[in-house]
This record gives C-alpha cells, sequence and structure tokens, in this order.
C-alpha cells in the first residue's frame, strides 16, 4: 500500500451517511468532511512505512479458535428485552412498518 | 416443451439453519415455535458491551457439511461485519464471513432417474457459516402501519451453501435442491423443515442468447421469498420467460443496469423487483474485532470427515452393485432417508432375496406409510418380520396374493410371517395330498385333460381355480406343474 493516499470528498461523506442513516444538514457534511478527512490524513501516514513483507492480521490478539459448549443458558426476560425499545406492545417490538419491498 | 431460443443459467444460494440448541454467539435456545422473544440476550440484542463466543457444534456441523460437499478446508476462517440497515438485525450488522470463509470449493453431483437430465457435478463455491436475522410480521390488523419483531431467531446458526451458476434448467434446480436436502438429512446437520425456515433459497438467474455477434447475457436477477422447491421451479420458469421477453422489448444486457432484486409472489406466480440490492462495498465488511479467528489442521479435519458416514451418491451405487436392484429402485429406497436404507438392506440380508425385498418395501411398505404419514421406524412390521415373509415367498411357501394378506395381518397384528400364516390357517399342503387333490381334479374334468393333450396348456389354468376353492393353501403353479405332470403320464 507504500504511496497509496486516499482522500476524502464531500461526496463520499453523502455516502456513508446514507449508508449509517445520517441526515446531515449541508453545514455539517461540510464540516464532516473536514473532520473525517483529518481522520484519513491521519491513517495516511501508515503509507509511508514499507508493509510490503508484513502479513495482515486479522486480529490484534494472538487467541484463536475461543469456542463455547453448545449448550442453553437463561438470557433475558421479555420485560427486560423489551424495556429499551421507543414502542413495544409487551410481546415484540414495533416498529415503522417493513413491507419487504 | 418447445426448444428455448436462450440458455437459462442458474446460481442458487441456500441458508441452512443448523441442528444446535444454542444460537451461533450465544447460549440462547434456538428452539422454534416459542413466544415472541423469550429468547434473547445481551449479545443476540446487541447490547453495548456485549461479547459474541462462537458455538462449537455449529462450526463441527458446518464443516461436516462442508466435507460432504467435496469442499477444501482452508487452515484459517474468520469472521467479518457485514453492515445494512434493518429492523430485525438489531447490531447494524450481521457477522457473515466475506473473504476467508470456512470452506470452498466443492461440487454435489445430480443425476436423474428419469433421464430428463443428464448427471452433472454442479460446483460449490463456498459454504459459510453466518448468524440468522430476526423476524418482523407486518401488522395489518386495525390498519395499524407497524410491523413487529420477534428476536427469538436472531443469531441463530446458518450455513449458507453458495453454488456455481451451473444450473442449466428449473428441473436441475430442483434436483440439487432434493439431493442437497438429502444430503442434510443424511448427515442429520438440520432438520431441513422449509415451513419453520430451517431451508431457504435465493435463485440467482440469468439468459444466455445466442446472438449474431456472440453469446448475451441478460442482467442477473436474484429472486427472493421462494417458499418452497416447488416456488424454486416455478419461479424459475417464470423469470426466464420474463428476462426474455425484456430483452427482446429493450435490449437491456449485463452490466448495463445493477443487479437486481425480485421477490417470488407465490399466489400470483409472478416475480416483483424489490429494492435495488446494495453493492458489496456498501456494506462495508470488516473483520469483526469481537471473535478470533479459527485455526483448522489437518488432523481436525481428517476426525470430522470420518463423522461424515456413508451419503447418497455412495449408498446408491452400493445397493445397484452389491444388491442387485435397478437404478431407480437404488433411488426410491435411498431418498427415502439412512433409516428406510437401513431396513431394505436388514431384510434383503436376512432373506437373502434383495429383489423381491426391493418389491415389497417399494409397493406394500412405502404405499402404507404415505398413507399413514408415518417414518419407518414407527412401522409395525419389522425388518426380522418381513425378511420370515419375504423368505416364505421366495421358497414358495406362499403365493404373492397370500403373502399380501398374511402382510395385512403383520401389520395390523405385529405378529411374524409364521405366526401371521398360523391365524390366517395357511399351511403349507404336503406333497402326498397336493398329488391327490391334483389326480382327483384331472378325474372330474376330463374336458380339460383332452385340451391339453391337444396341446393347450393354457386350459390347465380352469384346474387352479378348482383347487383354491378345494384348499386355499394350495400354491397356484405347483398345482400347475403337479396337473401337466400327471397328464403328460397317462
Amino acid at each position: 500500500m507504500k504511496g497509496c493516499q486516499v482522500s476524502l470528498s464531500l461526496a463520499d461523506v453523502k455516502k456513508v451517511a446514507m449508508l449509517a442513516r445520517l441526515q446531515l444538514s449541508d453545514t455539517e457534511l461540510e464540516r464532516m468532511t473536514h473532520q473525517l478527512g483529518q481522520i484519513v490524513d491521519y491513517v495516511n501516514q501508515l503509507a509511508e512505512l514499507d508493509t510490503e513483507s508484513v502479513t495482515p492480521l486479522s486480529h490484534a490478539g494472538e487467541l484463536v479458535n475461543v469456542f463455547a459448549e453448545d449448550k442453553p443458558r437463561p438470557g433475558l426476560s421479555r420485560a427486560e428485552v423489551l424495556s429499551g425499545a421507543p414502542k413495544q406492545d409487551d410481546e415484540c417490538y414495533r416498529v415503522p412498518a417493513v413491507l419487504g419491498e | 416443451m418447445r426448444e428455448q431460443p436462450y440458455e437459462i443459467v442458474i446460481g442458487l444460494e441456500v441458508h441452512v439453519q443448523l441442528r444446535t440448541r444454542t444460537k451461533l454467539f450465544c447460549r440462547c435456545s434456538t428452539e422454534f415455535g416459542q413466544p415472541a422473544n423469550t429468547q434473547t440476550c445481551p449479545v443476540c440484542t446487541g447490547q453495548p458491551g456485549s461479547l459474541p463466543v462462537m458455538n462449537r457444534d455449529a462450526f463441527q456441523l458446518s464443516m461436516k457439511t462442508a466435507l460432504a460437499l467435496h469442499c477444501q478446508i482452508p487452515e484459517f476462517t474468520r469472521w467479518d461485519r457485514k453492515q445494512y440497515y434493518y429492523p430485525d438485525l438489531p447490531k447494524g450488522y450481521q457477522i457473515s464471513q466475506y473473504d476467508l470463509p470456512m470452506s470452498c470449493d466443492g461440487w454435489l453431483e445430480i443425476c436423474d432417474s428419469q433421464g430428463v437430465f443428464d448427471p452433472k457435478r454442479v460446483g460449490i463455491i463456498r459454504a459459510h457459516l453466518e448468524e440468522d436475522a430476526g423476524k418482523s410480521m407486518h401488522d395489518e390488523t386495525s390498519g395499524r402501519a407497524d410491523s413487529r419483531i420477534d428476536l427469538n431467531r436472531t443469531g441463530t446458526p446458518l450455513l449458507e451453501i453458495v453454488s456455481q451458476p451451473d444450473l442449466r434448467s428449473a428441473a436441475e434446480a430442483r434436483a440439487y435442491l432434493d439431493e442437497l436436502k438429502l444430503l442434510l438429512q443424511y448427515l442429520d446437520v438440520s432438520d431441513c423443515n422449509m415451513q419453520e425456515g430451517s431451508l431457504r433459497v435465493d435463485a440467482n438467474v440469468n439468459l444466455h442468447l445466442d446472438e449474431p455477434g456472440g453469446v448475451i447475457a441478460t442482467p442477473i436477477v436474484e429472486i427472493k421469498n421462494l417458499n418452497s422447491f416447488r416456488a424454486v421451479e416455478r419461479a424459475l420458469e417464470y423469470e426466464s420467460q420474463r428476462q426474455y421477453e425484456v430483452w427482446l422489448e429493450k435490449g437491456v444486457k449485463k452490466g448495463d443496469i445493477p443487479k437486481q432484486t425480485r421477490g417470488w409472489d407465490d399466489q400470483l406466480e409472478v416475480t416483483r423487483a424489490q429494492r435495488h440490492k446494495e453493492e458489496s462495498s456498501d456494506y462495508r465488511y470488516f473483520p469483526d474485532p469481537d471473535l478470533v479467528p479459527v485455526v483448522v489442521t489437518p488432523d481436525e479435519v481428517e476426525r470430522v470427515r470420518a463423522t461424515v458416514g456413508e451419503l447418497p451418491a455412495a449408498l446408491r451405487l452400493r445397493l445397484q452393485e452389491e444388491y442387485d436392484v435397478s437404478e431407480y429402485d437404488a433411488n426410491v429406497i435411498v431418498n427415502q432417508g439412512r433409516d428406510f436404507v437401513g431396513y431394505f438392506v436388514e431384510v434383503a440380508d436376512a432373506s437373502g432375496d434383495a429383489r423381491r425385498t426391493s418389491n415389497w418395501i417399494q409397493q406394500e411398505i412405502l404405499r402404507r406409510l404415505n398413507e399413514l404419514q408415518m417414518s419407518i421406524r414407527q412401522f409395525p412390521v419389522t425388518a426380522a418380520a418381513l425378511a420370515g415373509l419375504v423368505k416364505a415367498i421366495a421358497s414358495g411357501e406362499l403365493d404373492s396374493s397370500r403373502g399380501r394378506d398374511v402382510f395385512g395381518r403383520m401389520f395390523e397384528h405385529g405378529e411374524s410371517a409364521a405366526e401371521a400364516m398360523q391365524s390366517l390357517g395357511i399351511v403349507s399342503v404336503d406333497a402326498g395330498s397336493l398329488r391327490s387333490l391334483c389326480e382327483g381334479l384331472l378325474a372330474e374334468n376330463p374336458r380339460v385333460v383332452a385340451e391339453v393333450k391337444e396341446g393347450k396348456q393354457k386350459a390347465v389354468g380352469a384346474l387352479i381355480g378348482q383347487a383354491k376353492r378345494l384348499n386355499p393353501n394350495v400354491n397356484p403353479s405347483e398345482v400347475r406343474e403337479i396337473c401337466l405332470e400327471l397328464i403328460a403320464q397317462q
């Protein structure tokens, strides 16, 4: 990746905002483009290093193969799990209509 | 069917719910049909600070399935986050596998004993392990505009099996699904219940058209909402014709427009456009930092491979080679499942007459199992009992029609063949009394004797009916043989 500099355009930020379901005003978009751009520039510093012979890491830790046995354990009660929802009917969460279209 | 002016190209994605007791990354129960939102915890509802831990059995069952599909198991595999917003996905991402799936490059052979298409190997691109989403239900009562969300299913382990676009007709797609389902049942890795959503299919389809400038491909369409294998067949038939008509009208080629998703409407039997699929870059896959990778050693692969057992394709061959049943019959038997094959093998071995066994279990037993919606395990006639009956018929002690009476008795009263024969008063007629019965018949029927002497051997048939009336236990072919012998001696 040496020398591969990434920069961020307003259009990129608009798209990312859409994918994150964030509605940003024009002022906010501009501010975000600037701030996110700074983060990208910071990460771009890595491009100065020669990583040709370095194997990409999947995980910062060195652990592998962490498994749990397939034995059920009690979870949350329905009242507990629904308690944080803005809208619910004691059985299910209620959300604006999803019509599968 | 008329010759189509195009070639249909189909690839299938099958999601299989694995038979585990708990979810993929938490220990909530996966039991189907429980009250909504009673099988959740901080992990599967995506609460901050919760950590997923991989279910060991889910990984083992995936590996077993992948090996049965002749897949490679890479030494290193990891899980990624696939981000999208949907109310049934509480974390805002699904834990799936992207560039390093747990298996790849396999195949499944499909064949058709009716000869509609030639046997072929369908390539498997990959099989990867991921978590299921929850269930959204649209509330149509009282005109409410809400959807209701049940998160019981959220996090249930799914194995996604992706085929190469190797299928060339709806019939081939159906055969692939039937064979895959049978394989999964033999492996006992899933209950394969389509009504409960344990097996879900998406189909990717487009057409190749031979045009003057070369082969042209129509845009690929992914069909969703396929609730049964029958629906898959019908949807593919409908969709290929639809694509052909759109091609004729608009001439749009693959690459001109983004990949489309269409939903199958089972009532109206049409596909309908759904949202445009997000490009895979829009899912912003990246390795899930909450999970560590899995490293699989060759020893481990071999250990799991040893648990795979004899699979349908191998069994079909073995039945043909060792038991001399036809390809068609071997198919019928193997397609009934492992228990049924076991039953057949036990009866055939004990009776020493595999062909007769094959006929009996395909006719009398399959018919009754279907009528009663019963599995072979519950069937009241045990393999040992049926072997007794097959032996009695093979030795000539019983003729086939009396054999069916005996079988009926065995079925209703759970008797052995010998017991049932006794209950029905069937005793074998000894040679001496059979001979004197025949002599009596010949004396009473001089016209039949005369006709046989003139060369009309068929005339002897009239005597068989009379013999059966005198003694229902006589064996018709023996009566025939003895009468002809006696006439020849006269």
